[in-house]
């Protein structure tokens, strides 16, 4: 046994994949991430503005749910951030990194506006919407397609091509509101007057045709990605190429069409910012909700359903972080730190569902020597 | 206990991957001065026993001797502090990289980083053992034998007490074969440790001072070499005495089904990977396809499932039962184009869970991978699908937890007999097999064997491409020997000997005689 | 010529910023970490240099210009280098996607950067940190006044000069030293690097922490050189950081190519102030507007040039944003 004092350490944690980890198990590592989170960002509170912590979270709380009105934003944004994470499903499912949803959003917000603008008064109600829903869908649709096409032709790398062209598309929207302003010093709330193109209030509510299509997206979107032949091509796409053209699967038209869909949606979201939302549009009318919707798709494993979870979820930080800034006169970027802070624990969390570690001590030491 | 004449000892390993347990209770030693072959079937845990002397693997349990020391090799950066080299299966080289940065990133730690210096050792090692090598040259512009001539010279740059080689000489010509032997040699002489994993078993018996054997992630048992034949190592391999005795019937009424003309194909880099390739296949007979691994058998099912273009000029014909006179060009044709022309044209690849199947979805939904497209309605049949699942799974018996739970959970046989099961379903008129057996255990090997059988019976055209010479020699009818690409040779496999297909497969034959 | 000179004097400071962050990225990248944090990074970097800078400053008597320049660099290190730390421990340690972590991290960093920098702020708009300022932007004495040469030569702060260095030190590091060689094969293979006895961890760890590091220094040039010592709320720092994305694919990940690459997209920035007087036409302001795009669509022809030509020397290294777990089958 002599050899065993000189035995050098086993590694004090190895690392092995773990099989299929069990619901409870998934959700327990969740919950626990968030609770860290939350714990963290309490100390951060804590020590950056001396609050009672406690008492800030109520205020946080009292950002979604204090009044019906608060609760309609939080709708409204949710929808939003939803709706561009469904965008985001399909093309993330084919193993397509489409970064490029803010600039899809905006093409389709661009659009959206520049029909009201210059159609608003001489359309009737309904051809005006008609072309607005086009002219979104086809503008996103666009944005998608060219990387899209670029990948299947040429193997053009997706993730950096589509985050190019979300600025080309900012440098488009930044000129479009340039004309359509003229010499007003900004462009304003478009169709004040007519409020033609505007989405109606419906139930008294400004936003409940946002939150209709959203919730008609996210189970059409399910539905396709799970019950549909395309849905059905994706999933072997974005699992291997190989075996899509050994199954005769076309791969640049799935590729490419997957990328008009997701395009299409991200345009259409577009138009329910400026139509249904804002009544205008600027460089930030995405507001970097397309950058936030590739998190809440990645994490939702592309399930629609978990998405709707999810953007709650970061909604509700983001509403209630500003709560607290007006509250105590923090300011609104609070809440970029605690959303971001909350990302990365849920980030590193997947770690506990897809591996398992082993101790030292555990390696069982082979007996009769 | 410990003992110095050991260069290395493994007591009591056992390796699991989930649920597969790679390597269980496993003990062996290598000696110095000694060559060791370590035999086993494909998926009998050799390389991953290797992997864990090389530090690729942690044990799960048991203990690692180096000398008389017990080690813990956490990382191949503490087996290299220990001098055990390992040469990969798969190659461990930098694409873009010339030869010679790939031999600089296996200098010692604390080597002066003087590229001058790697070059002129290298070039020694060359020299000494008349291996070419331009050390300019980028790997992405090296063929599969420069690159393993590469992984051999990277070895004996950093210099090993104890070498592992996996199946090394899978893509050497003989030439290069025997060299590689001459280094083992030397290293044996200057009382180095070396193992070699190899499935040739008269390399194992040229090379070799001891041979191991490994069956399903156990030991079994060692022999002398110079004790050894082929029956014995294939028995120990096996388990049992290998009467293969595999059923053969004779081809009743044959029909030409495919006829292959001119065919071939150029590679990624520019090079010919199949050189004119004619041959026809019939119903009712296998048509064996030997080779060693590499040269072309791949590109050939790939390109006759439209899966490969085929340069201009090349015929694939396909005979349809009843329209005998009028075939049907594949040339230009995907594999959906081959469908829905009607024709039954099945295959199994070669890499099942890469091409075959959907490593992530379950049996039902890999069942409808060809067919998911029929019909007009948008929506996937999932009923008919579901029905074939549990018909193969009864029927095959293939063991899984249920019809959804992802194939790739599944074990190599399981794997195989839900791909073997879903192409056979097809009804084919001619059905294309990779490697059928590769990596499965001989019960599900001898099923396979069985459903091969079954549709020659019916009047299928097959066409077999294996490695097992033995196997190809009893199942098949015919065999044709591939070589570099090019035709070497179509042999009566009830008459022909495995020397002869042996030879062909290494050494290519004056083209006129392949042609008569 | 005045305007052309001007323009000159434009983009090389601008060029600068984004060469920090382009070649941080090269680094991090190198080690097949795709790292999309860039922007929070670079607000992370320059917003620590920014703060250190004004409370030193602020809180002795008799401030040194050198030791201000010193406090902030090491500040803009040390806050970037950990942003790259919680980066590489998600993405290497826990193996989180790197694209989304990447984002998360710009999101984090833009709100601590602007969360605190409104704090210093306490209600004004903009606060300077002057000396800090006059230090980081300081001229070359005597030979920034000769003529038209001094001027569009000698005439901008350390770091735009720092910069070039960096880049010809990288260059040869990762073409004449065992670490660069060893880096390289860690981003294109890692199982080969590892097989060969690199330690694949410590390598990716220290490429990223350092190349975060080196982004920072592009935020700290932005703001207490190029913004005059100003620390505003704006987003300008985030389209900066997906610009210096940008150059890094522009410059076919070599350190060499960032120089030029950097200053020519400088010029292609300011190209819609300078270009009309130069032609002598008016552009409107929506023009101004659009031609702004024209780095990213410089870009966008430069990565579809590359995918098209398929050379293997100009690829992205080949296991850019994968994990890599040794005992992975």
């Amino acid at each position: 046994m002599a050899a065993h004092t000189s035995h050098p350490a086993e590694p004090l944690v190895r690392i092995a994949r773990r099989k299929a980890a069990p619901l409870s198990r998934k959700i327990a590592v969740r919950a626990a991430a968030i609770l860290l989170a939350l714990v963290v960002d309490a100390l951060f509170i804590f020590f950056v503005t001396g609050l009672n912590p406690i008492s800030v979270y109520v205020v946080m709380w009292g950002g979604t749910f204090s009044t019906p009105v608060r609760f309609s934003w939080a709708m409204r944004d949710l929808s939003t951030l939803l709706c561009i994470g469904i965008a985001l499903a399909p093309a993330f499912k084919m193993r397509f990194w489409n970064i490029g949803a803010e600039g899809q959003v905006l093409v389709g917000g661009l659009a959206t506006a520049l029909i009201m603008v210059y159609f608003g008064n001489s359309l009737p109600a309904p051809a005006l919407f008609a072309a607005m829903v086009l002219g979104s869908v086809a503008a996103g649709a666009l944005w998608g397609f060219v990387p899209a096409w670029f990948k299947a032709r040429w193997n053009t790398n997706e993730t950096l091509f589509t985050l190019m062209m979300n600025y080309v598309a900012t440098s488009i929207v930044a000129c479009m509101t340039n004309i359509m302003r003229g010499q007003a010093s900004s462009l304003g709330t478009l169709n004040k007057a007519t409020k033609a193109g505007w989405l109606p209030i419906i139930f008294g509510q400004r936003y409940t045709i946002n939150i209709i299509v959203v919730l008609v997206l996210t189970f059409a979107m399910y539905a396709y990605l799970k019950y549909s032949k395309h849905g059905y091509e994706i999933a072997v796409v974005g699992e291997s190429e190989n075996t899509a053209r050994y199954a005769g699967i076309n791969v640049r038209r799935v590729m490419v069409r997957t990328m008009l869909i997701s395009g299409a949606i991200c345009g259409l979201c577009g138009f329910l910012i400026v139509a249904g939302k804002d009544q205008t549009i600027s460089t930030t009318s995405a507001g970097g909700n397309g950058f936030t919707a590739i998190i809440v798709a990645w994490l939702a494993k592309f399930n629609t359903f978990y998405m709707a979870l999810i953007s709650f979820l970061l909604i509700f930080l983001e509403r209630g972080a500003s709560e607290i800034a007006s509250a105590y006169s923090l300011n609104e970027y609070a809440a970029d730190i605690i959303t971001g802070v909350i990302l990365f624990f849920i980030l590193g969390s997947e770690f506990f569902i897809n591996y398992r570690l082993i101790w030292r001590g555990h390696h069982k030491e082979v007996k009769g020597e | 206990m410990p003992n110095t004449q050991y260069a290395i000892r493994l007591e009591h390993i056992t390796k699991t991957f989930g649920d597969v347990t790679a390597n269980h209770d496993v003990t062996l030693e290598v000696r110095r001065g000694e060559i060791l072959s370590l035999l086993g079937e494909n998926g009998s845990g050799k390389t991953t026993l290797m992997n864990m002397i090389a530090g690729i693997y942690y044990p799960d349990e048991g203990e690692i001797y180096v000398g008389d020391q017990a080690v813990d090799i956490r990382s191949p950066r503490d087996a290299l502090a220990l001098g055990i080299g390992m040469i990969h299966q798969h190659f461990k080289l930098v694409d873009v990289f010339t030869a010679l940065e790939n031999i600089a990133l296996c200098m010692e730690p604390g080597e002066k980083y003087d590229l001058k210096k790697v070059r002129s050792r290298a070039r020694a090692i060359c020299e000494k053992y008349g291996f070419a090598l331009d050390l300019d040259q980028k790997i992405y512009e090296m063929s599969v034998s420069q690159k393993q001539t590469l992984e051999i010279v990277k070895v004996l740059y950093r210099g090993a007490d104890i070498l592992i080689l996996d199946e090394p000489t899978a893509v050497l010509t003989p030439q290069e074969t025997e060299k590689l032997f001459a280094v083992m040699s030397n290293m044996k002489a200057d009382g180095k440790a070396v193992v070699i994993i190899t499935h040739k078993l008269h390399e194992v018996l040229s090379i070799s001072d001891r041979v191991a054997i490994l069956r399903r992630g156990e030991y079994v048992g060692d022999v002398a070499t110079k004790d050894a034949d082929e029956a014995l190592l294939t028995e120990m391999m096996v388990g049992k005495k290998v009467e293969l005795d595999i059923d053969r019937p004779l081809p009743v009424n044959p029909v030409r089904r495919l006829s292959v003309h001119h065919l071939s194909v150029t590679g990624p880099e520019g090079g010919k990977v199949l050189d004119d390739i004619s041959f026809d296949a019939y119903g009712g007979e296998i048509l064996g396809i030997a080779g060693i691994s590499g040269n072309g058998q791949k590109e050939l099912l790939e390109a006759i499932a439209g899966l490969q273009n085929a340069d201009g000029g090349a015929q694939i014909q396909f005979f349809a039962p009843g329209t005998e006179d009028k075939p049907t060009s594949l040339i230009g044709k995907s594999p959906k184009d081959i469908r829905d022309a009607g024709i039954h044209l099945s295959f199994v690849p070669e890499d099942r869970l890469g091409m075959g199947l959907v490593g992530s979805m379950g049996m039902t939904d890999n069942m409808m991978l060809k067919s998911y497209g029929s019909g007009h309605s948008p929506i996937v049949d999932r009923k008919a699908p579901r029905e074939l699942a549990e018909e193969i799974r009864e029927e095959l018996g293939v063991v899984t937890p249920g019809l959804n739970t992802p194939v790739s959970q599944l074990s190599g046989g399981n794997v195989q007999k839900v791909l073997v099961g879903r192409e056979l379903a097809a009804s084919p008129i001619v059905l294309m097999t990779a490697y059928a057996v590769r990596g499965l255990d001989i019960n599900t090997s001898y099923t396979i064997y069985r459903l091969l059988n079954e549709q020659k019976k019916k009047g299928v055209a097959v066409i077999y491409v294996g490695e097992d010479l033995d196997v190809l020699l009893e199942l098949c009818d015919r065999i044709l020997v591939l070589c570099g690409g090019k035709a070497n040779g179509m042999l009566d496999a009830r008459t022909t000997t495995k020397e002869e297909v042996g030879l062909r497969m290494t050494n290519l034959q004056q083209t006129k005689e392949v042609r008569a | 010529m005045s305007s052309l000179i001007a323009w000159i004097l434009r983009a090389i400071p601008f060029g600068t910023i984004i060469m920090y962050g382009a070649m941080g990225e090269i680094v991090t990248e190198k080690s097949g970490n795709l790292n999309l944090g860039v922007p929070g990074i670079m607000y992370l970097g320059g917003f620590a240099g920014f703060a250190s800078a004004y409370f030193y400053e602020n809180s002795v008597a008799n401030p040194n210009p050198v030791l201000s320049v010193l406090i902030a660099l090491i500040c803009a290190l040390a806050a970037s280098a950990l942003g790259g730390l919680i980066y590489a421990f998600l993405t290497i340690t826990l193996r989180a996607n790197q694209n989304v972590t990447g984002l998360a991290l710009t999101t984090f960093g833009m709100g601590v950067a602007n969360f605190f920098g409104v704090f210093i702020l306490n209600g004004s708009t903009y606060s300077a940190a002057p000396l800090a300022n006059k230090a980081f932007a300081a001229k070359i004495p005597v030979l920034s006044g000769l003529g038209v040469l001094g001027q569009t030569v000698f005439s901008y702060g350390f770091l735009a000069y720092a910069a070039i260095v960096l880049a010809l030190v990288l260059h040869w590091f990762f073409t004449r030293t065992r670490a660069g060689l060893n880096l390289r094969a860690v981003g294109e293979n890692p199982a080969t690097a590892d097989a060969a006895g690199i330690n694949v961890t410590k390598y990716k760890y220290l490429a990223t922490c350092i190349g975060a590091a080196i982004c920072g220094v592009g935020g700290l040039y932005y703001v207490l050189d190029y913004n005059q010592g100003i620390w505003a709320t704006t987003g300008q720092i985030e389209a900066l950081g997906w610009l210096a994305l940008a150059l890094v694919i522009f410059t076919t990940w070599k350190p060499l190519n960032a120089i030029w690459g950097a200053y020519l997209f400088g010029i292609l920035y300011w190209l819609y102030q300078f270009l009309p007087s130069i032609l002598g036409i008016t552009m409107s302001s929506a023009m101004t507007d659009l031609v702004q795009m024209v780095p990213y669509v410089v870009t966008i022809v430069v990565l579809i040039a590359v995918s098209m030509r398929r050379k293997k020397e100009d690829q992205p290294p080949a296991h850019l944003g994968l994990a890599y777990f040794r005992e992975e089958r």
